[in-house]
């Protein structure tokens, strides 16, 4: 409908990037429970990157998860640059897969919940135990088995915060959409 | 904007474009990420507690920052120790034992020196990052990321997100309230498995309302014409000065003579055990 | 030259089973001034959205027949070159602010025109002072008051030079003094700059203080009549869609005045009062003296209250007030001296730094501060201001019957008693539908709802009626005041000065010094020192009633006591 060219990314994609990365760091600084292995919580943020990054696609998962994990990090004074963008990483694959789940067309089935859930896991495990240490290793010269186990134990935490949250909050919005033609004054 | 805690003052860094101070933070924070030379990462701490002293940022404007960053450093230099305590003398090839000999726990130089490498390197950007925060006017910012070569609306999401960060939090308080003058209880009153529950129960509308804030906010944008032009100008723009662009060689010159370093190290560590 | 032209418009939001628009038809031409004015939910601000474009670039449906604003066709158009023409302030003054300051708010377009940064600064500067805000201008629009708000969004648009200048609801949130400086403003801008003014309000009198062109009434969705403000006051168009006529109108209207025989109608300080004061006073003549209501023991103390914002200044000091049992209690003042704040003290919302709030529960004293917002809860209902920050559920009915299920009702009852109460407000048709399918005013309704079902011991109502159109807000304020005089007590802060006259029983206006009048509603406007230092305004059957030389609080007694009697 609208006859200009559109450079870049969507006015709405833009505004759901500041929105959402604002509720990111507010997640990660107030909706986190630490586990007891040093930098690593129980973190809501990420059921919630995972929900925003199907509704808004790739680049705005990626830059979501980017900047609120930066924003956070900054305020303690040290970004530790390699969950930063792991996290950025992880909001990115999630949306990719965004025109699949097509969750603002409505109805989120098992299927869909079931295949969400077997992406999300493998994109949490690759990111956190892989990605995440490896990268730790090569730039900040961390000793290996204590990264690992840093990643492992992020890993299965942020899969179930991204399984518990990231579902519920799909389950539920795709049910909020209202059909096409349904309402009608009773 | 408490969370950042800018704080209006007026030294020469409060003067520097964001965008020299956001390049120079990135920029040091790089190099001391991966350089491992102890005398390099303690040249760089040393100039950045001169720097904190002229932006004349107080004592309890980061006192609990700092107190979280100790704690949380000191987990992990022991975390580190309990995992791999001989890991320093896999880095460094050599083996001057202070404490045990032969059990899992020992105490080495070598160890010593690598932990004290670490915590230089968790503590070397803190104060450049207060500095980053606490002088750079959060209305100048997204400009200052444009200027350094960010798509203006990346820049304006930044901005977006800063702004947004207050009033998020302010309306999870109010939805926490309004919940709770339902009929939740969440005070102190009830048991930490019900207040978490009802902190999830939050969310929810947290982020429905959120979902409707996207639709108005991008609605009030459009109708003022944002991305209109490849472009756009910035009302709190600032131009680069002569003291931008010192600090700017200044950050290069260090960048310079870390890598320098780096060859004549012979690599990222500096060994004085060698 | 016509600058807007509908030709058989229809529109259905795209969530809609019906049409919201039917067949709308109309011209404004340029330079004119309109008022647009409707019942809530009559599709108001939905034309405004098609007028400047939002719809269908932004917001999705169906529209068919042809709309044209100045050389554009809007469905063709680009948004961008559509908001050249129409600079649009939105009802929702919260969420349209965009910069971190009140400056790069206002200068927010211009950046996305790529003027240059010294121009900007110096039109900025240039549209704050013009507008009274420049002192305002390194704040952030979160810290302005309602009025300061409303000139920040006014100054964002006006910088544009665009040529329609559009207002969804300028005055809703305003202080009778702040709402007629900004028709004052609005008016003295369009007679500067010649542009055409389209302003949709409820507030229908407030914005008739001020010459207008044109009045454009719709009704579910339909053009019912477009005529000069005096051919309007002269028919009973707004009565028959539920809208209230100016209060003079209403008045000598009952005093048996020929309304076709009056000259300059739509002004009341303008109508020849030597002709119509002798019908005005033999109709005064016949007025009953009411009876005064007596209020009970206390119900809540408030003693000794200090609260002051986070960085920001005291706002109460030393301050005591008390609710008695049975009040119908208007809570009065300007935009910002503390009224929403107290009743969120009174709530737990907000924590006093000292002071006591005692609650008398038969015979036992509760010290409010021992208990958690939960428990105040069971005994006071709050209805928040602003209705989003309330709302929780995504569909209407879940949100009014949430406060039920957590006590713990069974279903049944629930179900019995939320079809009742959004039947008192208008709510029922629409039980079934997602909030965010609802107009402004339709989402305050589901709000009070909301609380209404719980029929708390005391409720306190923060503007229950801006944004309401006359027919509900009577519909809602007589089931308040039944639930009154079944002993509920209520406090309500309101900047509708008549609506304090008819309902409340107790008047306490707040000033910045704590409560600078607690009084009979009545003797309130009758105090001039008051009346300016609260920002309150008088009606017009004050000034109707002083310029026939009849005593105005008498005569405004009896205006109500009639009013009570037509609508029975
Ligand atoms: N986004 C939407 N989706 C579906 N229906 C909508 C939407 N917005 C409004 N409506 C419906 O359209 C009708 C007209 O709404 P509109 O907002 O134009 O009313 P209004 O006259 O401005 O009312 P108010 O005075 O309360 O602001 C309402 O009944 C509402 O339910
Ligand atoms: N969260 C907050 N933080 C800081 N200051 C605030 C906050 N909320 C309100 N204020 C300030 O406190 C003062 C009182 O605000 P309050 O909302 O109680 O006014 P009000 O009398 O209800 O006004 P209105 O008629 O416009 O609703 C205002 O000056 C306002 O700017
Ligand atoms: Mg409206
Ligand atoms: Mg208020």
């Amino acid at each position: 409908m609208q006859n200009h060219k559109q450079h870049g990314l969507s006015i709405r994609t833009v505004v759901a990037i500041g929105i959402g990365a604002a509720i990111v760091f507010l997640l990660k600084r107030f909706g986190s429970v630490p586990t007891g292995i040093p930098n690593t919580n129980i973190d809501t943020s990420y059921g919630f990157l995972a929900f925003f990054a199907s509704l808004f696609g790739p680049v705005a998962g990626f830059i979501i998860g980017f900047l609120g994990h930066m924003l956070n990090d900054l305020t303690y004074g040290t970004p530790w640059w390699t969950w930063v963008i792991t996290t950025g990483i992880l909001g990115g694959i999630i949306g990719l897969f965004w025109k699949r789940f097509d969750v603002e067309g409505g109805n989120f089935g098992t299927k869909k919940i079931i295949s969400f859930n077997v992406l999300q896991i493998i994109a949490n495990l690759g990111c956190w135990v892989l990605l995440a240490p490896t990268l730790d290793i090569l730039v900040y010269s961390e000793p290996a088995n204590k990264v690992y186990l840093q990643g492992i134990v992020s890993g299965i935490s942020n899969a179930v915060s991204t399984g518990v949250i990231g579902t519920i909050l799909l389950v539920i919005y795709a049910a909020s959409r209202t059909k096409r033609g349904s309402l009608k004054q009773e | 904007m408490q969370l950042f805690g800018y704080a209006e003052q007026n030294t020469w860094i409060h003067r520097l474009s964001g965008a020299t101070k956001l390049l120079a933070f990135l920029g040091l924070s790089i190099i001391a990420m991966v350089s491992y030379d102890a005398r390099f990462l303690a040249a760089i701490t040393v100039m950045s507690l001169i720097l904190f002293k002229q932006a004349r940022i107080t004592w309890p404007q980061i006192r609990l920052v700092t107190k979280f960053i100790l704690f949380f450093s000191v987990l992990n230099l022991l975390a580190v120790y309990v995992f791999s305590p001989e890991y320093g003398v896999q880095l460094y090839g050599t083996r001057h034992l202070i404490l045990g000999s032969d059990g899992y726990f020992t105490l080495t130089q070598e160890q010593l020196f690598y932990e004290l490498n670490l915590i230089l390197k968790y503590i070397v950007t803190v104060p450049l990052a207060l500095i980053f925060l606490m002088t750079t006017n959060p209305s100048e910012f997204a400009s200052s990321l444009n200027k350094v070569g960010l798509s203006y609306r990346v820049s304006y999401s930044v901005a977006l997100a800063l702004r947004y960060i207050p009033d998020i939090q302010g309306e999870y308080h109010q939805i926490s309230l309004a919940q709770q003058a339902r009929g939740y209880e969440l005070s102190r009153k009830a048991n930490l498995w019900q207040r978490l529950r009802g902190a999830g129960k939050i969310l929810i509308p947290l982020v429905f309302a959120s979902l409707d804030r996207i639709d108005t906010v991008s609605r009030a944008m459009e109708l003022r014409r944002f991305g209109r032009y490849r472009k756009r100008t910035w009302y709190m723009g600032r131009d680069f000065r002569t003291s931008d662009w010192l600090t700017l060689g200044g950050t290069v010159l260090i960048i310079v003579v870390g890598i320098g370093l780096f060859s004549v190290n012979g690599g990222r560590f500096w060994n004085p055990f060698r | 030259m016509p600058a807007i032209i509908f030709e058989h418009v229809n529109f259905q939001y795209e969530s809609q089973a019906e049409p919201t628009l039917h067949d709308i038809n109309l011209t404004i031409n340029a330079g004119e001034k309109v008022l647009i004015a409707g019942p809530s939910g009559s599709g108001k601000s939905t034309l405004g959205n098609l007028i400047n474009g939002s719809i269908p670039h932004s917001i999705k449906g169906q529209v068919t027949g042809h709309i044209r604003v100045g050389k554009l066709d809007t469905q063709e158009a680009s948004l961008f070159d559509l908001s050249l023409l129409v600079g649009t302030v939105l009802q929702d003054p919260d969420s349209q602010f965009i910069g971190l300051t009140t400056a790069e708010d206002i200068a927010f377009g211009l950046e996305n025109d790529r003027v240059a940064r010294p121009e900007m600064h110096q039109r900025v500067e240039q549209w704050a002072t013009r507008l009274g805000i420049a002192a305002q201008l390194h704040q952030s629009p979160q810290e302005l008051s309602g009025g300061q708000k409303q000139r920040d969004a006014m100054a964002g648009v006006l910088i544009d030079d665009g040529d329609i200048l559009l207002f969804d609801e300028p005055l809703a949130a305003l202080d009778p003094a702040s709402g007629h400086q900004s028709i004052a403003l609005i008016d003295e801008l369009h007679q500067q700059l010649h542009n055409t003014v389209i302003i949709i309000e409820h507030r229908i009198e407030d914005v008739l203080t001020r010459p207008v062109d044109r009045v454009i009434l719709m009704a579910k969705g339909k053009i019912v009549a477009d005529l000069k403000p005096d051919a309007l006051l002269r028919s009973n168009e707004l009565q028959q869609i539920g809208l209230r006529e100016p209060l003079y109108i209403e008045a000598l209207r009952y005093a048996g005045c020929d309304l076709n025989h009056i000259d300059h109608i739509d002004n009341v300080n303008a109508l020849n009062a030597e002709v119509l004061a002798p019908a005005l006073q033999s109709w005064q003549a016949n007025a009953t003296v009411p009876v005064t209501i007596q209020s009970g023991e206390p119900l809540l103390d408030v003693r000794q209250l200090s609260f002051c914002y986070e960085n920001g200044p005291q706002i109460f000091h030393d301050f005591d007030l008390t609710i008695n049992r049975g009040d119908m209690l208007a809570l009065v003042g300007r935009n910002g001296v503390g009224k929403s704040t107290l009743s969120q003290i009174i709530t737990g919302f907000l924590t006093p730094s000292a002071g006591t709030l005692t609650y008398h529960d038969g015979h036992t004293d509760i010290d409010l501060a021992k208990l958690s917002v939960k428990e105040r809860a069971d005994k006071i209902g709050y209805i928040m201001q602003d209705p989003n920050q309330m709302i929780s559920q995504v569909m209407i009915r879940d949100e009014v019957a949430l406060g039920l299920r957590l006590r713990g009702v069974d279903e049944a009852a629930i179900k019995q008693r939320v079809d009742d109460t959004l039947k008192i407000c208008g709510l029922y048709p629409f039980r079934n539908w997602p909030i965010n399918a609802l107009s402004f005013g339709q989402r305050k309704r589901v709000t009070i709802a909301s609380i209404l079902v719980l029929q708390p011991e005391l409720l306190i109502l923060d503007e229950p009626t801006a944004g309401q159109d006359w027919r509900h807000y009577t519909d809602m304020m007589t089931f308040l005041e039944q639930l009154n005089q079944q002993g509920i007590t209520m406090m309500f802060i309101t900047h509708d000065m008549h609506l304090m006259l008819e309902y409340a029983n107790r008047t306490v206006v707040l000033g910045d010094q704590g409560v600078m009048l607690d009084a009979k509603p009545s003797t309130v406007l009758s105090n001039p020192t008051v009346v300016s230092a609260a920002a309150l305004a008088p009606t017009s059957l004050y000034q109707l009633a002083e310029r026939v030389h009849i005593d105005p609080d008498a005569f405004t007694q009896h205006v109500i006591a009639t009013e009570r009697k037509v609508r029975r």
